[in-house]
């Protein structure tokens, strides 16, 4: 019988599944942050239970550190969390890559540069953008903290087994459009909860064609569809990217691993459960209008009217956002103007989308009144761009070059949006008050967020000079 | 785990869709260490004036003939986004124990029942139905029944929900799924030491 990649590594993930009760699934990674873990080690003290393997572990802190004086966490209940996650790690034997680490960073982009996550494993962490890790063909996803507390308590989760999606984009993509664009366009087709109960696998000649690090920007949307993870086929690129890493298996173990990993893939044929498909060439850059990743549209388009949606609950969704967005329906996209930039997060906070901006920026000013700030995903992010010059680039350009963190992407470090600012940001939610009460959050790829920067609205990059 | 016992409660109606947990629990109120004292700030940014103290005449939950309310009628996909459990804290801590909805994201709804939370899926029209209710008798009280599957109504509504057995029977006993689970130690460590052989590389060399 044919299967999916989803479906083979449910199978060899699959501990036990009783007659009554729940499927136990074996998690192989566990990924941990300062905000959803305290409570989870607190509820293991109460009960007097272990951490069963502590190597499966790898911790950072990221949520709440600032971007500029990082150690002066001026918030004293942020300043809490971070120390409880480092004690919690210390205590427990807990590989973290704290405060004073230089590796610290985003989670979701610090686990890949060590090669923690492997093609066919179980992966989570109290995050919802766990669905990154995806792109390496490994089953990630977010969970809660209870669930949090019985991964490091049992190794498993009682997990329900999901309907599978197959998501194809064939063709070749138009100049300036990324992975991001790719997101954005499959989440305004499918809407946030079109993904719901499903494992969404992204396959075809354009998936295909992407970097790693594309792929891990298009997987960590694909918890903005609703979905429950998202997957790419592990191939040569996948095997490319972890081979020397840190945690990848070395020596004779490295071919015995690679040939497992390619058994992985979907067989031909297997059948998933619903198929989308579109075609890469009308994926033009793309701009969230609304205060949901589906209300998105192409950089040429304009601002929808409520009326333009059939579906009731889609017009009134429509109506509110543009009220919250303080937008006209029918304004040209490119006539919207913005007050701040941020270029950053675990969706696109690599190496890959700082050179695609700095590329916009060279020679180039932020305009008058615009603030924008690039925060690198992590120390190895930030160590390697300023090798190339990147930093010098932003500098130049009137931009601020600042450390690690989440930072605006939740805004929960102090770096946020003041009432009734708009911004135009490489993170992945655009919901009302995310990057601050009051805030209006546009999405967009790392280039079109540079160009906004100097243009002071949006522009169309592919004609932008 | 609190069990979850038949109750007749206040019905609150919430006529939003896809309410994401940024606005169930805003991150400004996520910077604690303990799971409890959340629910002041459930729908903080709805529900306070600017001044984060008044309370917002105009949000729905802030109605008098709402206050007390245990059931929370919500329109379709709630709980998306973020995969917080500080949003069903939240809400349990304010004093819901139950959601009526068409849909709700796979991460909130499973972080439901760790809560004592029963989330329930009904169709578009029973939403409508229910809604058209309490927008008719606001305060009106439903009766929800885990063990029966039932939400009734004094207006003669009578829904019959699905919900996985084990979950049920989890929310309905309180009982601690960890402990559950390690019912299943034997079968965990022959898996454990089957991976040692099958992928070696992902243990820790001895």
């Amino acid at each position: 019988m044919t299967r999916t990649m989803y479906e083979k590594i449910w199978d060899a993930n699959l501990v036990h599944e009783p007659e009554a009760g729940s499927p136990l699934l074996f998690v192989d990674r566990h990924l941990m942050h300062e905000v959803t873990s305290p409570q989870a080690f607190e509820g293991l003290r109460l009960q007097n239970r272990k951490v069963r393997n502590v190597h499966s572990i790898l911790g950072t802190i990221d949520h709440c550190v600032p971007t500029k004086d990082r150690f002066n966490i001026v918030d004293v209940i942020a300043k809490k969390q971070v120390e409880t996650m480092t004690a919690n790690c210390e205590e427990n034997d807990i590989n973290l890559y704290g405060m004073d680490s230089k590796q610290n960073g985003v989670i979701h982009i610090v686990v890949p540069e060590h090669g923690f996550v492997h093609p066919g494993m179980v992966v989570c962490c109290g995050d919802s953008h766990t669905a990154t890790h995806g792109a390496f063909g490994a089953l990630a996803f977010g969970i809660g903290t209870s669930e949090v507390e019985h991964v490091m308590a049992t190794q498993t989760l009682q997990q329900k087994k999901a309907k599978t999606m197959l998501v194809k984009v064939e063709g070749k993509l138009p100049a300036f459009s990324t992975a991001k664009d790719i997101a954005l366009a499959i989440i305004a087709k499918t809407g946030t909860a079109g993904g719901t109960g499903y494992v969404m696998e992204f396959a075809g000649n354009t998936i295909t064609d992407l970097t790693m690090e594309g792929r891990m920007t298009l997987c960590n949307m694909a918890i903005e569809a609703g979905a429950r993870a998202g997957l790419v086929a592990p191939d040569q690129v996948t095997f490319d990217y972890l081979e020397g890493k840190e945690f990848a298996p070395k020596g004779e173990d490295w071919p015995v691993a690679v040939e497992y990993w390619k058994s992985l893939v979907s067989d031909q044929g297997a059948e998933f459960d619903a198929v989308i498909e579109l075609k890469a060439e009308d994926i033009a850059p793309q701009v969230s209008w609304g205060t949901s990743p589906e209300q998105v549209i192409s950089v040429t388009g304009v601002v929808p009217s409520p009326s333009d949606f059939t579906n009731e609950v889609k017009s009134q969704a429509c109506a509110n956002a543009l009220k919250y967005m303080a937008l006209d329906a029918g304004q040209k996209i490119t006539d919207i103007h913005i007050d701040v930039v941020f270029i950053g997060s675990c969706t696109n906070g690599r190496i890959e989308d700082f050179r695609a901006a700095a590329e916009l920026l060279k020679g180039k000013k932020v305009a008058a009144g615009v603030q924008a700030f690039a925060v690198p995903g992590s120390f190895p992010v930030k160590v390697q761009a300023e090798k190339e010059g990147l930093d010098k680039i932003f500098l130049d350009a009137g931009w601020e070059w600042r450390d690690p963190g989440c930072s605006m992407c939740l805004a929960m470090n102090g770096d946020e949006l003041e009432d009734g600012q708009r911004s135009a940001s490489t993170s992945n939610r655009n919901f009302e008050g995310r990057q601050g009460k009051g805030g209006r959050t546009h999405l967009v790829s790392p280039a079109m967020a540079a160009a906004a920067s100097v243009a002071g609205h949006f522009v169309d990059i592919r004609d932008w000079k | 785990m609190q069990p979850y016992i038949k109750h007749t409660s206040i019905a609150a109606l919430m006529d939003r869709s896809n309410v994401d947990t940024d606005q169930i629990i805003p991150k400004n109120f996520m910077k604690k260490v303990e799971r409890t004292g959340f629910g002041i700030n459930l729908f903080h940014n709805w529900r306070y004036l600017a001044d984060n103290i008044t309370p917002n005449p105009e949000f729905e939950l802030n109605k008098p003939a709402f206050q007390g309310a245990k059931i929370l009628v919500a329109g379709e996909n709630f709980g998306c986004g973020s995969s917080r459990e500080h949003a069903p804290w939240a809400i349990a801590d304010y004093g819901f124990n139950t959601v009526i909805s068409t849909s709700f994201a796979d991460i909130f709804y499973s972080n439901c029942f760790k809560n004592s939370i029963l989330p329930i899926i009904v169709t578009d029209e029973q939403l409508a139905a229910l809604m058209a209710e309490i927008s008719a008798n606001e305060g009106v009280e439903f009766t929800v029944d885990l063990e029966a599957q039932k939400v009734t109504t004094p207006g003669g509504l009578s829904i019959s929900f699905e919900v996985d057995a084990f979950r049920k029977e989890s929310l309905l006993d309180g009982l601690d799924d960890i402990a559950w689970t390690l019912k299943h130690e034997e079968q965990i460590s022959a898996y454990e030491n089957a991976q040692k052989k099958r992928l070696p590389w992902l243990w820790p060399s001895a």
